[in-house]
């Protein structure tokens, strides 16, 4: 099988002959490491949230910009990109995920059980009126 | 000559230049060294030849034939790209090269453009310069990269400047009407581009640890925009309009 992979691959595609390839055979690509990934946030509009989107693989950060911008903004409408090492991201452990569960005893700490709209109603009411007076 | 036949030569040789060069990037596509180069890399080769056809379609305009017929049913002798463009794509060193003195060329030419007289034109510079602009910085971020790898990295890089430099300096050989051009300003001329093209690469690619040819060795390799091309562009161009020769109605 080892010389099966060593033969140059022909293609009806002529940019693959012309490439002249072998399949199969990585011994060269021995003791390589990856690039580093960067995580990539997407900025679709100044003054928003960056929104986490995905990752690219790159030598540097300068690089990481380049990749993220092909992958990530192309079709997308974007005013900025940040990447960032996925190394320098600290995270919790999946195994202790039971610190999120919270008991269901304890709506009043969650901001949809206020009832305070009404009262926000009337005091923007009363900003609009006092305004319109000035 | 007047000054509509020179603005049609300076057209032809702008979109042949991007036509050729979109075509010969895309040869990359699925071999490119990294997943996300190849990508990058194709998308640009797309940029190009989308670049031409907004090109092909100002010539239209100007009562040539349209944007299909004119990328597809000529022969070598017809096209008015530089030799530079239709050079195979060699290692991935000298198609990078390529990319980042053709790329910085065309970033000035259009940012030229965008003041041109001639408003049509004009306003697609403004439209693809975004484009022209994301392509410099890809290129000039890998020429750096590659000049400051290692010894083996800048010695490629460097054999691959050599050898792409007077056909880069073919790019600005001058058409039959630059004065026309310059007087009614339509564009401010080969030779200026050229010293503008000039004072942009030079520190950049002194910051990559690249050496530019000396001067006594500078030999322009012109012909391309008169229609004299290598043995590489009517294989590119058979390459090219395979489909189109096949069934000129297909559509994909």
């Amino acid at each position: 099988m080892a010389n099966e992979n060593n033969k140059t691959i022909e293609s009806l595609d002529p940019r693959i002959s012309r490439a002249q390839l072998t399949g199969g055979n990585h011994a060269d690509m021995e003791g390589m490491t990856h690039f580093q990934t960067f995580e990539v946030f997407h900025q679709s509009k100044r003054g928003t949230h960056h929104k986490h989107v995905g990752i690219v693989h790159a030598p540097n950060a300068d690089m990481a910009l380049l990749y993220a911008k092909e992958q990530y903004a192309r079709r997308e409408v974007t005013a900025n990109i940040w990447v960032v090492p996925s190394s320098c991201i600290s995270a919790t452990e999946y195994e202790d995920d039971d610190i999120f569960s919270t008991t269901p005893e304890k709506l009043y700490r969650n901001p949809a059980s206020y009832k305070v709209m009404d009262r926000i109603q009337e005091w923007k009411e009363r900003e609009k009126s006092i305004s319109r007076e000035v | 000559m007047d000054s509509i036949a020179a603005l049609k030569e300076l057209l032809y040789k702008i979109a042949d230049d991007q036509l050729i060069i979109g075509h010969r990037n895309s040869e990359w596509t699925g071999l490119g060294p990294i997943l996300e180069e190849d990508i990058a890399f194709s998308s640009m080769a797309q940029d190009k030849i989308g670049q031409s056809e907004h090109i092909y379609n100002l010539l239209h305009q100007l009562g040539e034939a349209d944007a299909d017929t004119v990328a597809f049913t000529r022969n070598a002798p017809q096209f008015h790209c530089s030799q530079l463009v239709e050079l195979p794509i060699g290692g991935y060193d000298f198609s990078l090269i390529r990319h980042f003195l053709f790329d910085f060329a065309e970033y000035l030419r259009f940012e030229a453009l965008k003041t041109s007289a001639y408003q049509p034109l004009a306003q697609v510079a403004k439209k693809f310069f975004g484009e022209i602009k994301y392509h410099t910085m890809h290129a000039n971020t890998w020429v750096h990269q590659l000049g400051h790898g290692n010894g083996e990295s800048n010695g490629k890089m460097q054999e691959s400047l050599n050898y792409a430099w007077n056909y880069a300096l073919g790019m600005f050989e001058p058409g039959p009407a630059e004065d026309v051009l310059i007087t009614e300003n339509i564009f401010i001329g080969e030779t200026a581009l050229r010293e503008q093209w000039l004072e942009v690469i030079t520190p950049l690619l002194e910051k990559s640890n690249l050496v530019i040819p000396s001067q006594s060795e500078w030999a322009p390799i012109y012909g391309g925009r008169k229609g004299e091309h290598t043995e590489h562009l009517q294989p590119l161009l058979s390459e090219m309009t395979e489909v189109y020769t096949i069934d000129p109605t297909a559509d994909w």
